[in-house]
């Protein structure tokens, strides 16, 4: 008797605090996934949603022009000026912009993720990812900057053209310009998603195409390409939804007639201080972006992420 | 405004106008406006700004040990500021803004007990004098207000009926810059800026007040229109000068945010003329770049700068001490040279010249008076203008039409 109950005390310790908890939230899942969730649900409630929020009640304020005190007084009057042919000439703009921007990239990504996931050694994939994430190292600014040197009047492009016999080109701050640099600033956020779409692709559904007597073109059309386009979706939504919120390229790289709904937002903050139509051309890409988002959930994109 | 912005202030912008809205969002309607009048469109204060019958101090009592400034990014250097403290013992802690509308916004219900100065541009003066957000001064308190340029004591964006709602400190023309390979005679009119010669290789300022320029050179051209005051435009004049604007937008390559990318459009030759600050001329020819900035017979705008009292000032004695030393020719000087402005202290220019040789020169420093009645110095555009009408196109239709004139 005594000898079992020394054993016993030996082999079950008396639960300390710690281990009493750790029992006790084993015992209540629901417990455990409160406590897990609870601060970063309050930080997305609260900082996230509530900020959110506020910016779409601010939405249907107007401001005092003289004092740039907001006025509470309800009106839709900001939500009609979007809807005058301005606005929505730069919205048509930056939503031109950011789908021409994710064509390029899928097209340039696809052949590379390709390379990167089915034909590459091991070493040489390690070196292409780092050469792939390689741009993201160095500062957005510090690229942009780049390219107006590269871009501009007798700038490095220009010199390139002119020694191969071409001539001079000058393209420096136009949508030409734009469009290049934000294919090259968001290139990487396309490649990632399709290499991985890619690479979980399984060989035998390869030669099983080819055993079946399909062709190269065959089996990229028919096996490849539908097995990877949730990848491709993936990718775009990065390279989209970038593009869409982007001030800094087009301030920038741009010219005359470059403005996007960044920057009319950022000078209706900074020049006019007039917050509510600001937070009225703000629910623009919010809106943009629920529809792509569910296109893109229609294909896929969300399994591959 | 756009002068100063760099990106990272741009950014800062951003996130304090958020931090802001969520203020006003947790305070209901507490915030809403300190004036007069319904709300919504044109101006709504009454002709006389509400602090005007405010009592000013005779003298300088003993100081808080404290000063709070808004200003803008350069105006409080450590050259200048440690000083101040050691001989006030106002210790200084300041908030950069980076537009003018910032200004206006964080000084709004007087400084909200929280800030004593703001260096106000004169396109946001006014919004704070009718707005009530600042106070008179007793300019007498100022020592070195006599020794300031005639114009710039009691300039009309700073001073109405006589009172003084704070104290002239820097200022500066807006000029018209040019390539000297590309004119070899010297331009002397702003039609440069709007002929198709040099379509692709103008450049000119993003910046709505921009507008100003354009009214100032149609009402020199177009005396038909009948503007007399650039930043004061009926919607019929105001009309024209958006369409002269908008005729001018193809033949423009860039307009920039920030002056450095002036500097690099002209060096790399990209652009031949444009419209600029006195700033980026001297930059582009300190490094070798042959231009030029002057001021065309049409005359020209500037920008001018005043350190404002608020009306709920917490520490009002340290913050005149403050207006007393940066009004000084030293503070004044080094100011001057560091920015790249001018001094409204005459006697500042000697020292301007032994920090930085010929600085007082390049900076018009010592200029006779008939070159500063040239600049139409900034101020607010306002519904109620001069002829007593109230008809005239307030600052965010300026905005709005800047907006269609970029693209």
């Amino acid at each position: 008797m005594t000898a079992t109950a020394t054993r016993e005390s030996r082999t079950v310790p008396t639960p300390t605090g710690s281990a009493r908890l750790s029992a006790a939230l084993w015992r209540r899942a629901w417990l455990r996934a409160t406590l897990t969730l609870s601060p970063p649900l309050a930080w997305f409630l609260v900082i996230y949603l509530a900020s959110l929020v506020v910016m779409l009640i601010t939405a249907f304020w107007t401001v005092n022009p003289f004092t740039n005190n907001l006025v509470h007084s309800w009106t839709l009057a900001n939500f009609q000026q979007i809807f005058t042919s301005t606005y929505l000439t730069i919205i048509g703009r930056t939503v031109g912009m950011a789908a021409l921007v994710t064509v390029t990239d899928a097209v340039l990504a696809f052949p590379f993720a390709y390379f990167m996931a089915r034909v590459a050694t091991p070493r040489s994939r390690q070196l292409l990812f780092t050469a792939v994430l390689l741009p993201l190292w160095a500062s957005y600014l510090a690229r942009v900057y780049a390219w107006i040197v590269i871009l501009q009047k007798g700038g490095t492009l220009s010199w390139f053209f002119t020694k191969i016999g071409l001539g001079a080109v000058n393209i420096g701050y136009t949508n030409t310009a734009m469009w290049l640099v934000f294919s090259y600033i968001w290139l990487p956020f396309m490649i990632i998603p399709v290499y991985a779409a890619l690479e979980r692709i399984p060989d035998s559904l390869l030669e099983a195409s080819g055993d079946l007597g399909a062709r190269n073109w065959r089996t990229l059309r028919s096996v490849l390409l539908p097995l990877a386009l949730p990848g491709v979706v993936a990718g775009s939504i990065f390279t989209f939804s970038l593009t869409l919120g982007d001030f800094i390229t087009p301030l920038l790289i741009g010219g005359a007639n470059s403005n996007f709904i960044g920057n009319v937002i950022y000078s209706n903050l900074g020049t006019a201080n007039n917050l509510p139509f600001a937070a009225a051309l703000a629910v623009v890409p919010i809106v943009i972006m629920i529809v792509y988002l569910l296109g893109a959930r229609l294909l896929g994109a969300f399994e591959s992420l | 405004m756009m002068r100063r912005w760099t990106l990272g202030g741009a950014l800062l912008t951003t996130l304090s106008a958020l931090v802001l809205v969520a203020g006003c969002g947790s305070s209901g309607g507490s915030t809403s406006s300190t004036s007069s009048g319904s709300s919504g469109s044109g101006a709504t204060a009454g002709l006389t700004p509400p602090q005007a019958g405010t009592a000013v101090p005779s003298s300088v009592g003993k100081t808080e040990g404290k000063l709070d400034l808004i200003a803008w990014e350069g105006y409080a250097q450590p050259q200048w500021v440690n000083p101040f403290q050691k001989a006030t013992g106002c210790q200084v802690s300041v908030k950069y803004a980076g537009s003018s509308s910032e200004m206006v916004s964080l000084m709004a219900n007087g400084g909200g007990g929280q800030y004593d100065l703001v260096s106000a541009s004169g396109d946001a003066d006014l919004r704070l004098i009718y707005g009530g957000d600042v106070k008179p001064i007793n300019i007498n308190l100022i020592s070195n207000w006599k020794n300031f340029h005639p114009f710039l004591q009691s300039p009309p964006f700073n001073t109405i009926g006589g009172k003084h709602y704070g104290v002239s400190y820097e200022f500066g023309p807006n000029v018209l810059l040019y390539s000297k390979k590309a004119f070899p005679t010297a331009p002397d009119s702003w039609s440069v800026l709007y002929d198709k010669k040099y379509s692709g290789q103008i450049t000119v300022p993003n910046n709505p007040i921009q507008i100003a320029d354009a009214a100032l050179y149609l009402s020199k051209i177009k005396p038909s229109l009948g503007i007399t005051d650039p930043y004061e435009l009926t919607q019929p004049q105001f009309n024209a000068t958006v369409a002269l604007l908008k005729q001018q937008q193809p033949l423009v390559k860039k307009y920039w945010d920030l002056a450095s990318q002036e500097i690099s459009l002209f060096s790399s030759g990209t652009t031949v003329v444009g419209a600029a600050w006195p700033y980026q001329a001297n930059t582009l020819n300190a490094s070798g770049d042959k231009v030029e900035g002057i001021i065309p017979s049409q005359g020209a705008t500037g920008w001018a700068d005043t350190w404002m009292l608020a009306t709920h000032a917490p520490h009002p004695n340290c913050a005149y001490k403050w207006m007393q030393w940066v009004t000084t020719p030293k503070v004044q000087a080094q100011e001057a040279v560091y920015f790249g402005e001018t001094p409204a202290n005459k006697l500042a220019c000697p020292i301007m010249d032994s920090i930085q040789k010929g600085s007082c020169d390049a900076y018009h420093a010592n200029a006779p008076e008939s070159y500063f009645n040239t600049i139409k110095f900034w101020k607010t555009p306002l519904a109620q203008c001069g002829n007593g009408k109230n008809d005239c196109v307030p600052f965010q239709q300026w905005v709005t039409a800047w907006t269609q004139i970029t693209g």
